[in-house]
């Protein structure tokens, strides 16, 4: 008896080690290398499905910040890339790692801060202006500090407003940008996010939009097929179809169509 | 205070449901985190058993530096593992990176050393019990390890929960190996991530609270097929 039920112990735990997994199928697949933004913010929720359901293809989608993504794709883990960093990407592309960069869409950075406002930037437009209140009340700034492409552009403003973000009141958080956010937040500090990333955002506390609507805020999303001569085991005509998908005036529809809460996240901007 | 009531009941509200992109990233993280356990036993016990039985120069060494492999930081055993997976590592060819496979390695490199550590010095204890007899009987050393391994075996259990434990709380090493992929290799500990990351708090915590009772109900079950079995083995 004792023996039976020790079997029986073994047995039920290596029934449920050998669990079968739902999703494995044999079916096609793609690994996208991603921005966090497109991701948390529940873009590809809306567009994956109906690429799915179109073309058979599964797309499997690795969420990390744009710097990551680009350093994965280069080390031929991925199949298609799509981040926010023009620069990098068309460096990407020179480089060898990716075919051709396409642009896909774009939305822009907002500076968010807390509802006492202590750089009393609230509704200001000229981001130079802002980040000077900022650095000039030493007021704290969070920063992703992950070479993402939302800190790549954020080091860039800093640079044209020819501020040096030193000191105790810049604080590098060296993460995602939820996880920016809910630091910041929670030390009142002011955070430079994507919009789409924004409005999709759930633990928002005091916090409101300070600074929009300056054009070097822009922010563009670009879309590249990792290079078939580099990786041999990229899925180019998966892959392919894809950002053609993407880019067509399907894709770019279904983009324009995702809302949040009656707020469009994302403009499609594909050239083709 | 609110919040945790929330997260509570909107942990509830999946339980209680059956959600099914809840069940589904269960049963992943119970695959997962089971099957690394399986494997870190066979290995670990082998070694923990092996080293317990057996007078070597540098033992002392050895038994160091396993007990500091306990401390073993998941990132980076993830960042190795990613490594040597990777497309362009030395073993990119498999193409397990961002598969439960690669989760599984990472989590048996992790939590092996915490199994041979720890069931070395528990078989150690038991074997210097019984040494003077298994001499008297000249038993050969295959045949004494098996006896402390049989002697040790609910002691062994604990061991085994131990690593369970760690692997099913672990987030560092699967998060980059799977690279949290939906309907793919998102487990408890990368969705509490990911949910965090969004600042879905409450919806966080909620899973925070499923992965509690998950950790309770493998020990519920352990603990009574344990007690079960010491009172049939003494009846």
């Amino acid at each position: 008896m004792k023996q039976i039920s020790e079997k029986f112990a073994v047995l039920s735990i290596l029934t449920l080690a050998a669990l079968p997994s739902s999703g494995l199928a044999q079916e096609a697949s793609i690994l996208v290398q991603s921005t966090t933004s497109t991701a948390n913010s529940g873009l590809y929720d809306h567009l994956l499905p109906v690429f799915e359901k179109k073309t058979g293809i599964r797309v499997n989608v690795v969420a990390v910040g744009t710097g990551q993504a680009i350093k994965n794709a280069q080390n031929c883990d991925a199949d298609v890339l799509l981040v926010h960093a023009k620069a990098a990407e068309e460096q990407f592309v020179k480089d060898g790692f990716g075919v051709q960069r396409f642009d896909l869409m774009y939305n822009d950075f907002v500076i968010v801060g807390p509802d006492s406002d202590p750089a009393k930037v609230s509704g200001m437009k000229d981001v130079k202006a802002a980040l000077k209140q900022i650095a000039d009340a030493q007021a704290l700034f969070a920063s992703r500090g992950d070479d993402s492409g939302t800190h790549k552009k954020e080091q860039s403003l800093w640079k044209t407003a020819q501020i040096e973000p030193t000191g105790t009141w810049y604080r590098s958080t060296g993460s995602g940008m939820g996880a920016t956010l809910n630091t910041g937040i929670g030390m009142g500090a002011y955070v430079m996010t994507d919009r789409a990333t924004w409005i999709s955002f759930g633990n928002k506390g005091d916090y409101a939009i300070d600074v929009e609507g300056d054009d070097a805020m822009f922010n563009q999303y670009g879309v590249i097929l990792v290079n078939p001569q580099n990786c041999p085991n990229v899925k180019t005509e998966e892959g392919q179809l894809f950002i053609d998908w993407l880019t067509s005036l399907e894709g770019q529809d279904e983009i324009r169509k995702y809302e949040i809460g009656g707020q469009q996240l994302f403009f499609p901007n594909a050239s083709k | 205070m609110n919040d945790m009531t929330d997260s509570l009941w909107t942990a509830l509200t999946h339980i209680v449901t059956f959600n099914p992109d809840l069940v589904e990233i269960v049963l992943l993280s119970l695959r997962v985190s089971l099957s690394a356990t399986l494997l870190s036993c066979l290995i670990g016990l082998i070694i923990g058993a092996t080293i317990a039985v057996s007078r070597f120069s540098g033992r002392s060494l050895v038994i160091i530096v396993m007990n500091s492999l306990m401390g073993l930081p998941p990132v980076v055993v993830g960042l190795f593992v990613y490594l040597n997976l990777s497309r362009s590592g030395p073993f990119g060819w498999l193409g397990f990176l961002y598969t439960p496979t690669a989760m599984i390695i990472a989590q048996t490199i992790l939590i092996t050393p915490i199994v041979a550590a720890l069931s070395r010095q528990i078989l150690e204890d038991i074997y210097e019990e019984y040494r003077e007899q298994f001499e008297s009987l000249s038993l050969t050393k295959s045949m004494r390890t098996g006896a402390i391994l049989w002697d040790g075996r609910y002691s062994l259990i604990t061991v085994a929960l131990a690593g369970f434990g760690r692997s099913n709380a672990e987030v560092g090493a699967v998060i980059i190996v799977g690279g949290n992929i939906e309907h793919l290799t998102r487990v408890m500990t990368t969705a509490i991530a990911l949910e965090t990351s969004k600042g879905n708090l409450q919806m966080a915590m909620a899973l925070g609270l499923v992965l509690l009772c998950i950790s309770l109900s493998i020990n519920i079950l352990v603990s009574s097929l344990r007690l079960t079995a010491t009172r049939l083995g003494y009846a």
